[in-house]
């Protein structure tokens, strides 16, 4: 078709774009598959029956906040990277924050207890399948983040794939810890870390094939 | 910020609002800046397919232009990433330089290839060190002090040396009128 061709079909579909349109995609897929997530884990894994008590701790204030501290860093990355001609290096470094704070935490209280402690403290009782879980959880909010991107136009797969892996593995973590019961921040460090980082290793590979527009 | 950055932006937020002239005027606008940009890239014979690509992709990915930001960043990015998928695509491994997003509206047409080319011929009249300078400040767009660490001269030095390489071509074109 010749250029001029062109720019007259385009320009006759010139229908109105709301300045929101691109946030609310990116919510829509997120949100949407946050929604599957937290419904998978009430039927497959259940609300921990003690929540009401533990609410009452640090610990679980702890495993929410660095979750949806990083969950929500992690959104604002992808909003950024789906745009082009933006810097999202602000963004990049708010997400180290959570997981810098947490860790730090599960060092002070390590570095408190008898060495004998240690090992127990940083384990739990579900580090086998903790990771795991928060992969599976991640899942729904994974796809629904990549059909977003896929609407949007990130020019950096690899990276956006690793972002967009990062925020659902940290919402996937969010859902989990309404199931989980440990409290150690050791153990959230180390594991749901673990969970997170897998789903975010798996975007960054998925990336390089599926965010190309 | 370049002279075509206020006019075209205007034009997008008007498109953005559903206007279809501002969004025709637009489009038409950036195709000879696209031209030029793609053809001293790739070459003119498959800069028209980019051309188009890049015309699309502008309308289906609209939504991701945030007015608060310049336009041409926006437009930049997008060309310069069609630009990378086409070399991926021709199966060919290419490092892009870091680009000012200026270099998207900086040129029009094919009359700026004759121009690279006039511009090329001259500098190889110039002494080495001399065309060097004048190509990273006055050419790439390179800044007074990434110049100076390049060439590891000091500032002052590059800013002398860029000044009198000038006045030397401008003594050329004199000569050769």
């Amino acid at each position: 078709m010749k250029t001029d061709a062109l720019i007259d079909t385009l320009a006759e579909r010139a229908a109105p774009v709301g300045a929101g349109r691109a946030a609310r995609i990116l919510a829509l897929g997120a949100g949407g598959g946050a929604l599957v997530s937290f419904v998978a884990m009430v039927l497959w894994l259940g609300i921990r029956p003690d929540m009401a008590e533990a609410m009452a701790t640090s610990a679980y204030w702890m495993k929410f906040f660095y979750t949806l501290l990083f969950a929500v860093a992690g959104f604002w990355t992808i909003e950024r990277l789906a745009r082009p001609g933006t810097s999202s290096r602000t963004q990049m470094t708010l997400e180290a924050l959570p997981f810098a704070g947490v860790a730090l935490v599960a060092l002070v209280r390590l570095a408190l207890v008898p060495a004998a402690m240690r090992m127990p403290m940083a384990m739990g009782h579900s580090a086998h399948v903790c990771p795991w879980r928060i992969v599976i959880l991640a899942l729904p909010v994974f796809a629904g983040t990549f059909w977003a991107l896929r609407k949007l136009a990130p020019t950096r797969p690899a990276i956006s794939g690793l972002a967009a892996g990062l925020a659902a593995g940290a919402l996937g973590a969010f859902i989990y810890a309404f199931h989980c019961d440990e409290s150690a921040a050791a153990f959230v460090a180390l594991w749901y870390t673990l969970g997170i980082g897998l789903v975010g290793l798996a975007g960054a590979l998925l990336g390089r094939l599926l965010l190309r527009w | 910020m370049s002279e075509a950055e206020p006019r075209l932006k205007a034009l997008m937020v008007a498109a953005l609002g559903g206007d279809q002239s501002a969004y025709r005027a637009l489009l038409a606008a950036l195709a000879p800046h696209l031209r030029a940009y793609f053809g001293r890239r790739i070459g003119p014979a498959d800069a028209e397919d980019l051309v188009q690509e890049t015309l699309i992709a502008i309308h289906t990915k609209r939504a991701t232009y945030d007015p608060r930001l310049p336009f041409t960043a926006w437009l930049h990015a997008i060309a310069r990433y069609k630009l990378i998928d086409h070399f991926r695509r021709m199966k060919l491994r290419r490092t892009l330089p870091i680009e000012d997003a200026q270099s998207v509206v900086a040129e029009s047409d094919d009359e700026s290839v004759a121009a690279h080319r006039d511009v090329e011929r001259l500098l190889a009249m110039l002494p080495q060190k001399k065309r060097d300078l004048v190509r990273h400040v006055k050419i790439e767009g390179l800044s007074t002090a990434e110049a100076a660490q390049r060439s590891g001269l000091s500032e002052s030095a590059v800013k002398v040396g860029v000044h009198r390489a000038l006045k030397a071509l401008s003594a050329m074109i004199g000569r050769d009128a």
